[in-house]
């Protein structure tokens, strides 16, 4: 079976195919799954938000399709979307950026 | 400041689905789709309603629709209700043989709806004359309409008189969401209005005057959790504009009428109604708000509720208008299900009294 493609939106509807070569592992999984998802110290929508950030830094297409659906119906609107995504994208820059602190040791080691 | 108007209605465009046989024949997949979703009467068997069939409770709740004229043309509007619904509204004659049968039955509550009702001449005297009877009478109000005119601003005064529980759709507490759903402006007016019925007592504590909120999804997915988003909108509608109000009751978005319409246009029918089949929940089934509902139409026709209303599909038996009125009959008929009953049936179910399974 050929694609022209990796990622097929169509494909997140097998997730819970994974479960037809390893049962007991994929019923772990799905349900610590639901239960990491349910309102709790966190509210439902505060935890869409962190599943939408993460999925943006982990970069999977098929969370950040369910984690849009998710936030929206959780309640959250556009503007915190995008501010979960800038905190995602913040901590990135941020832990390339601190690595600079490395990078200055070293070329002070090296350097007259 | 004011609002614009989100669309059209669809009959003032002349489309298609302003034929309610023709959104029948979508929502059975005879028009515009080949994709055949389970019989709702088939699908209820798995609930338990091992006929197919769903009987009415007892009739708690009389909902008179009594016109589709609206300051408003939201683009999910189940009654294609606008401003150019001039001649679709209750009269005098019918609204007084409503009265007849609220004066003869002991049936506790109106819920009045349109439309935005209080556009209709006669909504106030409806309003005192069904307080007269000692019946609780519920306004589903847009809102917008207290501040569209400087003849609704004393409604809030109104309610408060008369003890009127106010219901108010509200689909967001963020601007962006509600206009693009409502029209440009409408949340806006919308904060006036709530802070203008939050000053005379409505939705505080200890005042017995209720404002609830209605909120449904801006788009082609499910609500979340209603206690969830209760919390939330709370929180935010304090938070930003100093709001309070009593409870929210998150609603699905009915495939019908002008949100069909959109799903169409926008090519979201067939994913939605997989979604809604997906999210198919026995245990809503027994609390579809048909069962303690008679919902009215502005030329007096019953209805098992206001979607069946909007989709012309009468009550079951003979007798299917006020004039000929057997409360009896009513409490026996089998309601007649459709497609789009599997909006009131999806996650938690989507009751307008706020029950959710
Ligand atoms: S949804 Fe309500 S406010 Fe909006 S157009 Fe319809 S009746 Fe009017
Ligand atoms: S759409 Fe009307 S008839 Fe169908 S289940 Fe819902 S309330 Fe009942």
């Amino acid at each position: 079976m050929s694609k022209k493609h990796y990622f097929d939106p169509e494909d997140l509807k097998k997730f819970g195919n994974i479960g037809e070569w390893q049962k007991p592992l994929a019923d772990k999984f799905f349900s610590y799954y639901a239960e990491v998802f349910k309102e709790g110290a966190l509210s439902e929508r505060e935890k869409a938000l962190i599943a939408l950030a993460v999925a943006h830094t982990v970069q999977c297409p098929y969370c950040i399709d369910a984690y849009t659906s998710g936030c929206l119906e959780k309640g959250a609107d556009e503007e915190q979307m995008m501010e979960a995504i800038h905190v995602a994208a913040a901590i990135r820059a941020g832990s390339s950026l601190v690595y600079g602190t490395q990078m200055m040791n070293h070329a002070k080691n090296l350097t007259m | 400041m004011g609002i614009h108007q989100k669309t059209k209605s669809l009959s003032s465009r002349h489309s298609a689905l302003a034929d309610t046989f023709f959104q029948l024949k979508v929502l059975n997949s005879k028009e515009l789709t080949d994709m055949r979703f389970p019989l709702f009467s088939e699908k209820i068997k798995e609930a338990g309603f091992s006929d197919g069939r769903i009987k009415p409770t007892r009739i708690e709740i009389f909902q008179v629709n009594i016109g589709k004229l609206c300051n408003q043309t939201c683009s999910h509007c189940h009654v294609d209700a606008g401003p150019d619904k001039k001649e679709e509204n209750m009269g005098r004659e019918a609204l007084e043989k409503c009265l007849e049968i609220l004066a003869q039955y002991d049936i506790h509550t109106v819920d009045i709806t349109g439309g935005a009702p209080e556009m209709n001449p006669n909504f106030r005297w409806f309003v005192e004359e069904c307080r007269k009877l000692g019946k609780h009478v519920m306004d589903r109000c847009n809102l917008t309409i207290v501040v569209a005119n400087k003849k609704y601003h004393d409604l809030p005064e109104f309610f408060a008189e008369h003890q009127v529980e106010v219901v108010s759709s509200l689909p967001h507490y963020s601007a962006l969401r509600t206009d693009s759903q409502r029209g440009d402006g409408v949340f806006e007016d919308s904060m006036k209005a709530m802070q203008m019925l939050n000053a005379v007592g409505y939705g505080k504590e200890g005042t017995g005057l209720k404002l609830n909120l209605v909120y449904n999804p801006t788009g082609t997915f499910l609500p979340g959790n209603q206690a969830s988003l209760e919390a939330e909108f709370k929180r935010q509608l304090k938070r930003k504009h100093d709001i309070d109000f009593n409870s929210l009751y998150a609603i699905t978005n009915m495939p019908i009428s002008r949100f069909l319409d959109y799903m169409i246009e926008n090519g979201q029918y067939e994913t939605y109604m997989q979604t809604l089949l997906e999210a198919f929940n026995p245990a809503a089934v027994a609390g579809v708000m048909c069962r303690n509902t008679i919902s009215v139409s502005w030329d007096g026709y019953l209805y098992d509720c206001d979607f069946n209303q909007m989709l012309d599909l009468k009550v079951a038996g003979e007798r299917t208008h006020i004039n000929d009125f057997d409360l009896a009959a009513l409490e026996s008929r089998d309601i007649v299900l459709n497609q789009h009953c599997y909006g009131c049936t999806a996650g938690a179910g989507s009751s307008c009294g706020g029950q959710v399974a």
